[in-house]
């Protein structure tokens, strides 16, 4: 095989884990903006925290030490938990309260949440970067068609779909998914059928928050320097593959978030290093211009 | 109405401006000869400040369009001055003409960006406007990073500034407090009017409905537009002013967190009134550095930002239209008292002026 | 009347979503004409407007106002043609004046520019008295003027509903298109409304489109009726004709009986 066609599967492989990874945070935003119709800028912080909660795990209980699938679980528990216990806590402390007032006043709302969490990690962790855990040994796994297939590339490539395998299966088989989709299509009609809309919230609110958490772990997992800024620019792509995909779709947010990891990987690649965060805003640019539905939303149309 | 009374109320709008410029140079005579250099740097920020909120606040507050992108079109004013006042064919101008335009240029060079940004983007709505603003802004940050004609990643340094116009007895504090105070009154003055005359309610009126705008034959794209150009021009103003005084730009200065220090501003002194923003303005410029900066030195931790966001939450929940909401100055009840007894005064001076004129206080401002 | 035709609309249809909301939707409005336009709910009424004021685009078909094909224009630039619509959710500018309400709505023939407003040119004091008067005019014959300083949106429910239709005429239009006007009025505050539209058109020499759910409103004002259901005109002509006409009493009888019942 020819070096330049391997070295392009190599990156085809790195596109993939890193659209994943978008792919899991797309789907947090993508949720609470198919249910409140609410940009969360604070979700990028959610998952910034989620990153620290578990490296704080993984050093008291000394994780490092006793590398392994069971020590990366707990990390992810731990993530989970903090990540939920955050997103909830964000909900009903400063979203819910405004939940009849202006879009434009949530929006305010919401930056100032993302502010708050960001400086507030920064005084409390330290603006220096940390370094996360390293309960899983990267190893080459196999290779095939010359092309290193290593442990972690593996371990995101799975866990991320197990994780939208589940949401999936939460969305479309269980009495909670039907109960957020009918929120997401006519809320104040479901709570005429009884669906206790603020119950359903809050669940987004978790699931959003904790596929955040597992996204940050893996994060973690792959590119070990942790800071409190880290949720701001991976953040904004990951909002960015929501909204290519069509914000408050589902599978739009996985799609999107592939097809940008790929993007980056391949830009990086064949172009230039430093128009890798300016790709995700020219996608933004683009699909908001020209096709604001995204590629599986549906346009909305406002009632007269 | 005639076109004598007309003529009257012309002449009887053009001193104020003029007076509170020269009132302003007067102030900052007294700042200089009574205060430190470092409080005469504040105040000179001040100035810039207000000129970014209530070029924001036109866009925000008054036609309801969300942008995130504001310090974008201030970085494209501050580096374009720069850039010009190193330029030879500017240096060969009078140190008092070039200093007092360069903001225009500035201006100018933020409003066509203005005008790029805002044609296509305008028809978006709400939160995606906000973040294609924000994308924009960005793109604008990234690009100046890496231009290397203004210093990329480094910067620009030794901005040229005024040497003061000696002829006229003003020392380089004094020639750039003038500057600024110029260019505010210009700003807001500007601003005030348009807004307060009928076709600027046009902007009012995209903000409360739209449709209903369309219906009633308002041009909403071009209200927009116009809204965005406009409020553009002045923020490059700012910029250049901010370029000119602190003599040092980098790309860094202009992130999101700056966009989200003018909002802050709006949002505290109420979308919808200028008089608020010129107020939150005074106020964001004058306790960071009052009050957060000493309180740093003692904590050894840096809270502005997080008291910042605490402000920003907490007045979305509590007092969301701010401290002034839509109210002006001249809105307030013992402002009316108190401008019909002067007008009285006046009008017992000199007999007979009749003064029915609906907004002497619009207009005069 | 004249014969001459102010408003056309040749086979207008809508789709959303494969869903036809009007289909072939045919209309000749000659000068001062007042005709009903009257279906039961969703039966396209408001949809149609939509298309006429061009706030929809139609999907197919073609919209000649005065002899211009709407096609491609924006909705400001239709209503610039001398038409004009109110709304059925009443659509005012809540917090802006009464006074202020119907200036915006008489601005676009104003003449001062932006220039003049900032220099406070005589020209700015000259041109914002007269669009003041006129607005203060218009709102003295709908006897609103003693609320002029108040915000738009503190007025009772029927005088927002008049204000809407003060603010329509402001635009100084040939045609103007009211959507349900009497919608949650009482019988004797929809009575005066019906005298009023009257009166509008006969002093503002106006054509009128009036949409009305309710068919006996309509009755009593309107020499032409068409009569919409599904998208589709089922019927048209005279109020005489319509009372008779076993298509209509069938769509209604299907939909809402108090109001079959009253005809």
């Amino acid at each position: 095989m020819e070096a330049s066609q391997q070295e392009f599967l190599q990156h085809l492989l790195n596109g993939v884990t890193l659209g994943s990874i978008y792919a899991l945070i797309a789907l947090g935003y993508t949720m609470v903006y198919g249910i409140l119709q609410l940009i969360n800028f604070a979700h990028s912080e959610v998952y910034m925290m989620g990153a620290f909660a578990a490296y704080y795990t993984g050093r008291s209980l000394n994780l490092d030490q006793s590398p392994g699938v069971l020590s990366f679980i707990i990390l992810l528990v731990a993530a989970i938990v903090a990540c939920s216990v955050l997103g909830l806590t964000i909900e009903r402390l400063a979203y819910r309260p405004l939940r009849k007032a202006p879009k434009l006043n949530i929006l305010i709302t919401a930056i100032g949440v993302s502010l708050l969490l960001q400086y507030s990690a920064q005084i409390i962790f330290g603006a220096e970067p940390k370094l996360f855990p390293e309960v899983l040994a990267d190893r080459t796994l196999f290779t095939v068609a010359e092309v290193e297939v290593r442990t972690l590339d593996i371990t995101i490539f799975l866990v991320g779909t197990l994780a939208m395998g589940g949401l999936h299966f939460l969305i479309h088989h269980t009495r909670l998914g039907m109960a957020m989709r009918a929120v997401s299509v006519n809320g104040p009609v479901a709570s005429l059928m009884g669906i206790n809309v603020d119950r359903i919230i809050m669940w987004t609110f978790v699931v959003g928050s904790s596929l955040a958490a597992v996204g940050s772990v893996l994060v973690g997992l792959k590119y070990p320097k942790i800071d409190p800024l880290m949720g701001m620019l991976i953040g904004i792509k990951a909002f960015v593959a929501a909204v290519l995909g069509g914000i408050g779709s589902l599978p739009g947010a996985m799609l999107g978030g592939i097809f940008l990891g790929l993007s980056e990987e391949m830009v990086v690649a064949y172009l230039s290093s430093t128009y890798r965060d300016a790709l995700a805003f020219g996608i933004l640019i683009v699909v908001l211009l020209f096709r604001p539905a995204g590629l599986m939303g549906t346009p909305v149309r406002e009632k007269v | 109405m005639t076109d004598q009374h007309a003529r009257g109320l012309f002449l009887r709008s053009m001193p104020s401006p003029f007076l509170v410029t020269a009132a302003l140079i007067l102030l900052g005579l007294v700042i200089e000869n009574s205060t430190n250099a470092y409080t005469q740097d504040v105040v000179l920020w001040i100035f810039t400040n207000i000129i970014l909120a209530a070029s924001l606040n036109l866009v925000s507050g008054f036609t309801g369009q969300f942008s995130l992108g504001h310090a974008g079109f201030m970085a494209v004013g501050a580096y374009l001055s720069a850039w010009c006042s190193f330029r030879p064919e500017f240096q060969a101008l009078p140190d008092l003409l070039r200093f007092t335009l360069l903001p225009a240029i500035g201006g100018l060079g933020a409003a066509i960006a203005g005008y790029i940004v805002g044609l296509p983007s305008l028809r978006l709505r709400g939160d995606y406007l906000a973040i294609v603003t924000l994308g924009f802004g960005e793109i604008i940050r990234v690009t100046l990073l890496n231009t290397e004609a203004v210093g990329g990643a480094r910067g620009l340094n030794r901005i040229p500034a005024t040497e003061g116009w000696l002829e006229m007895g003003l020392s380089p504090y004094l020639a750039q407090f003038s500057i600024a105070s110029f260019w505010t009154v210009v700003t807001i003055t500007t601003l005030w009017r348009i807004v307060h005359s009928q076709k600027g309610r046009i902007f009012l009126s995209v903000r409360e409905d739209e449709i209903a705008a369309e219906a009633m034959g308002v041009n909403v794209t071009q209200a927009k537009v116009r809204a965005f150009v406009i409020s553009a021009f002045f923020a490059g103003v700012g910029g250049s002013l901010f370029a000119h005084s602190v003599k040092y730009l980098s790309p860094a200065t202009f992130s999101f967190t700056k966009s989200v220090d003018i909002i802050i501003m709006i949002v505290l002194g109420g979308m919808g009134s200028f008089t608020g923003s010129v107020i939150a303005a005074i106020f964001i410029t004058l306790v960071p550095e009052f009050v957060l900066r000493p309180l740093q030195e003692i904590t050894k931790v840096d809270l502005r930002m997080v008291i910042y966001s605490l402000i920003l939450i907490l007045f979305m929940i509590m007092r969301p239209t701010g401290l002034l909401g839509t109210r002006e100055w001249s809105d307030f009840a013992w402002v009316k008292k108190l401008m019909r007894a002067i007008s009285q005064l006046l009008k017992r001076g000199s007999d007979g002026d009749s003064s029915s004129s609906t907004s002497p206080s619009g207009a005069s401002r | 009347m004249s014969d001459e035709i102010l408003l056309e609309a040749k086979k207008v249809g809508m789709e959303f979503g494969g869903l036809k909301a009007v289909d072939a939707f045919d209309l000749q409005l000659r000068r001062g004409e007042l005709v009903g336009l009257i279906g039961p709910n969703g039966a396209g009424k408001t949809t149609c407007f939509n298309c006429l004021t061009g706030v929809y685009k139609p999907t197919s078909g073609e919209v000649i106002i005065r002899g211009v094909n709407t096609r491609g224009l924006k909705t400001h630039e239709v209503s610039r043609l001398g038409m004009t619509r109110t709304f059925q959710n009443i659509r005012l500018f809540k917090e802006l004046s009464v006074l202020d309400n119907v200036i915006i709505a008489g601005l676009q023939h104003a003449r001062q520019s932006v220039l003049d407003d900032v220099l406070r040119h005589p020209r700015h004091y000259v041109e914002e008295a007269r669009t003041r008067e006129r607005a203060l005019e218009l709102l003295r014959i709908f006897n609103l003027e003693g609320k002029a300083d108040l915000p738009s949106s503190s007025l009772p429910y029927g005088e927002q509903r008049r204000l809407e239709i003060v603010r329509a005429l402001a635009t100084e239009p040939r045609v103007i298109l009211l959507d349900e006007p009497a919608a949650g009025m009482n019988d004797k505050e929809t009575e005066d409304l019906m005298h009023l539209i009257a009166q509008i058109r006969r002093d503002f020499r106006l054509t009128v489109l009036l949409i009305e759910h309710d068919m006996r409103l309509v009755m009593g004002i309107c020499e032409r009726i068409i009569v919409l259901d599904h998208g589709c005109i089922i019927a048209q002509g005279t109020p005489a004709q319509i009372k008779c006409d076993p298509a209509v009493i069938a769509a209604y009888l299907g939909v809402d009986e108090k109001t079959t019942e009253a005809t």
